[in-house]
């Protein structure tokens, strides 16, 4: 049975694939990359994750997990592996994987299908569960623990160095997507203002009044911010109150530093905890029924299959399709970032090792599904349309009508009238320039949910999404705060022993001022950047995930090769090294690229000659030497990056030659066997 | 009848096994598990109070890495 299920599974996943390499020249229906892609997840975890399991890591059904061994009742807690499976999936969830697949779709539809596809069924997936079994196997240890243990102190120091900054990166880029879908809107602006006041309540509600009742809370906070939305749209109309509410980019980012600031020293019950139950539900809620729609609809894509930006000379961000695509997708197809909740709180859930396929690969598979969602929404826009909304202004021109015809003239025809249509529609002044990803998945999303749901609500579907992507965005960006704050403390701890203390206040407020500072600053140049900032921002992102993704690979080659199964390494092998070519490659044309809309260094030496000989405008030399040093400082950031990455495959490399020629090693950390006693089972909700 | 009864019971079923679930998920059983789990293991012992226990257990649960991109 198991085996015809397979056979048929394959022979769908092949005739969908035929599909999509037969239509290349004509529109092509959403529905054969949503049946692609959900067969080639059923294939690998049917047939790719099991041999995985059993053979390269050797999960074994009969030993005891740590949330066995070490129940207490609070953190380490078998749970059934559907509530694994969902908790794990709500971590991992972020905004990465719907904003790297719209921004990759300047090249087409399919590479970024395919990178999304591949990426997780042989790299993102493999990582989550190999990662995942490895911290079970060592009570739940963390991944810069694991480094440290098995391959050496430089190895752990380097995987907390990398977490750092690619905390700071994220939280810059996280703080530009949300500042762009909110400047100038009222609507927008209101709606997400008004999520903090609900979220403090929803604290307030779960601290005071019914203490842990999450389901109580959840619900009245979702219906609040639903209401929110609602009455956004109304004040949008009030020109007084509207003027409340609508603001430039600047305003709007000083704004959201000021936010994450205070929500990184309020205790976390108060704004963190209460605003991540609501994003959860949100999340689930709006991934499903995008879903649905998707499949009730099943729209035409109608981006072209590849287009001429695989030159390089792409208006959302500069670059050729090799190594970018693989660098922008990030998240969707593999995520280092996941490494450290695969080693963080769900290996302390698992009740049964065999659990470990269902949720680290299964989870995975699931959040490349979501990015496979995010292409077909940023696809099924007409091309000028996307590029209209997703190219900044110093890109493609600062009037609607430059705009336009410099679009048109690649041959993605679009005009002011049908922008201005369309912007009326979602509610909002203008939808020129408004880079950064959210805007566009929510007018994919608004036309999607608008054509199955009731097309006389586009603009509050539009409203509804972006307050869903910006809800989410604040809440990583709020944990992504925190947790960078931790680590900061953890090595100033080594300069000043008082500031390594995680609840002195003090090193609290000096930590958070530090972290917020650093990524405040990226954010705020990548404000003035005339290009949009995302342009540099969101590589720069992407080569530092994809640098964290490399060293939980290397954690993992290292134990594999350690425990003497040398001759399976090549399942996690065979990714690191892919993802050290294009980090690499990545990184290298980013520093030497000569051309300016590639090369950091390039991009500095041409703006200062334009500055030099005069030819900037008054206002774009105004904010020349900001971006000037900013591009140099992102090319020194870049070495960094790369260099991190070198030493930690190089410490690898040394631990794996040391096993290989039989010298004295450190001691695995694997926690001895124990036999699992508890029931075949764990019941549901416990 | 008795088959409509019985559809009856296994539709309830279905019922309280998805808001199980979505208990268990949303961690809103948390407390009633933590009282299971002293009750089993540290008979004796005084357990902490709903209050108390759903204060350490949001301090813990957003004290390390919880969420992602």
């Amino acid at each position: 049975m198991k085996k015809i299920s397979g056979v048929l599974l394959a022979v769908v996943a092949a005739f969908a694939m035929g599909g999509l390499a037969l239509h290349r020249h004509e529109p092509i229906n959403a529905l054969w990359i949503v049946t692609a892609a959900v067969c080639i997840y059923l294939l690998g975890y049917r047939f790719y994750a099991a041999w995985i399991a059993t053979r390269v890591l050797r999960i074994d059904p009969s030993r005891a997990t740590p949330a066995e061994r070490l129940s207490n009742g609070r953190d380490f807690v078998p749970t059934h592996r559907a509530i694994v499976f969902g908790h794990h999936f709500a971590a991992i969830a972020g905004p990465g994987p719907l904003v790297g697949p719209t921004l990759a779709a300047q090249f087409g539809y399919l590479p970024g299908t395919l990178w999304i596809l591949v990426g997780a069924v042989l790299g993102g997936c493999v990582q989550d569960m190999t990662i995942l079994l490895l911290s079970v196997r060592r009570d739940g240890r963390s991944l810069g623990q694991m480094a440290r243990d098995e391959l050496g102190p430089l190895g752990g120091f380097a995987a907390l160095i990398g977490t750092l900054l690619i905390l700071i990166v994220l939280a810059a880029v996280l703080g530009l997507v949300v500042v762009n879908a909110m400047k100038h809107s009222p609507w927008a602006t209101s709606t997400v203002a008004a999520t903090i006041p609900v979220a403090i309540l929803v604290g307030l509600y779960l601290r005071l009044w019914r203490p842990g009742r999450v389901l109580e809370g959840s619900v009245i906070g979702v219906v609040l911010v639903l209401l929110a939305v609602l009455v956004g749209g109304w004040l949008d109309q009030q020109p007084t109150v509207r003027a409340w509410f609508d603001y430039g980019p600047l305003p709007l980012a000083a704004c959201v530093v000021v936010y994450a600031w205070v929500a990184a020293i309020l205790p976390v019950w108060l704004l963190l905890a209460p605003r991540d139950y609501l994003s959860t539900f949100l999340k689930l809620g709006t991934v499903a029924l995008l879903a649905v729609a998707i499949v009730l609809t099943h729209p035409q894509i109608k981006m072209p299959a590849v287009t001429q930006f695989i030159d390089g000379s792409g208006p959302l961000f500069g670059g050729k399709l090799f190594p970018f695509v693989f660098i922008t997708i990030a998240c969707g197809a593999i995520s280092g970032f996941h490494a450290l909740v695969s080693s963080g709180t769900t290996p302390k859930l698992i009740g049964n090792e065999a659990d470990v396929r269902l949720v680290g690969y299964g989870s995975m598979a699931l959040e490349s599904f979501v990015a496979i969602m995010a292409i077909i929404a940023a696809t099924l826009l007409d091309p000028g349309v996307y590029f209209a909304i997703n190219s900044g202004a110093g890109v493609v021109g600062s009037t609607p009508e430059l705009a336009v015809s410099t679009i048109s003239s690649w041959g993605f025809p679009v005009s002011v009238q049908q922008m201005h249509d369309l912007a009326r529609a979602m509610g909002e002044q203008t939808l020129f320039a408004r880079t950064g990803g959210a805007p566009s998945l929510a007018v994919g999303m608004a036309s999607i949910f608008g054509s199955s749901f009731g097309r006389g609500l586009l603009a509050l579907w539009y409203h509804f999404a972006i307050m869903f992507e910006v809800v989410f965005i604040l809440t990583t960006l709020d944990a992504g705060t925190r947790v960078g704050r931790f680590i900061l403390q953890d090595l100033l701890g080594h300069a000043w022993a008082p500031l390594g203390r995680t609840s002195w206040y003090p090193s609290v407020l000096f930590a958070s001022t530090l972290l917020v500072g650093a990524w405040g600053y990226f954010l705020y140049v990548g404000v003035i950047d005339p290009n949009g900032g995302v342009n540099i921002l969101w590589p720069l992102f992407g080569i530092a995930n994809q640098m964290l993704a490399a060293i939980a690979l290397s954690v993992a080659t290292g134990i594999i090769i350690k425990s003497g199964r040398a001759r399976y390494a090549l399942v996690t092998l065979g990714p690191l090294a892919w993802l050290a070519v294009i980090t690499s490659t990545a990184a290298w044309q980013k520093i030497v690229s000569p051309d300016p809309h590639i090369g950091f260094l390039a991009a500095a030496a041409d703006l200062a000659a334009k500055l030099a000989a005069g030819t900037l405008s008054a206002e774009r030399a105004a904010v020349a030497p900001q971006l000037i040093f900013n591009q140099r400082l992102d090319a020194a950031l870049t070495v960094l990056f790369t260099a991190i990455l070198w030493l930690v495959i190089l410490d690898m490399v040394r631990v794996c030659m040391r096993r290989l020629r039989g010298l004295p090693l450190r001691s695995s950390s694997e926690a001895p066997y124990r036999e699992r006693r508890l029931p075949a089972a764990v019941a549901a909700g416990h | 009848m008795e088959r409509a009864t019985r559809i009856g019971r296994a539709l309830r079923a279905c019922g309280a096994a998805l808001w199980r679930g979505l208990r268990a998920l949303s961690g809103d059983d948390a407390y009633e598990r933590y009282r299971a789990h002293h009750a089993a293991h540290h008979p004796g012992e005084p357990p902490l109070s709903r209050r108390a226990f759903c204060a350490q257990a949001t301090q813990r649960k957003w004290g390390g890495v919880s969420r992602c991109c």
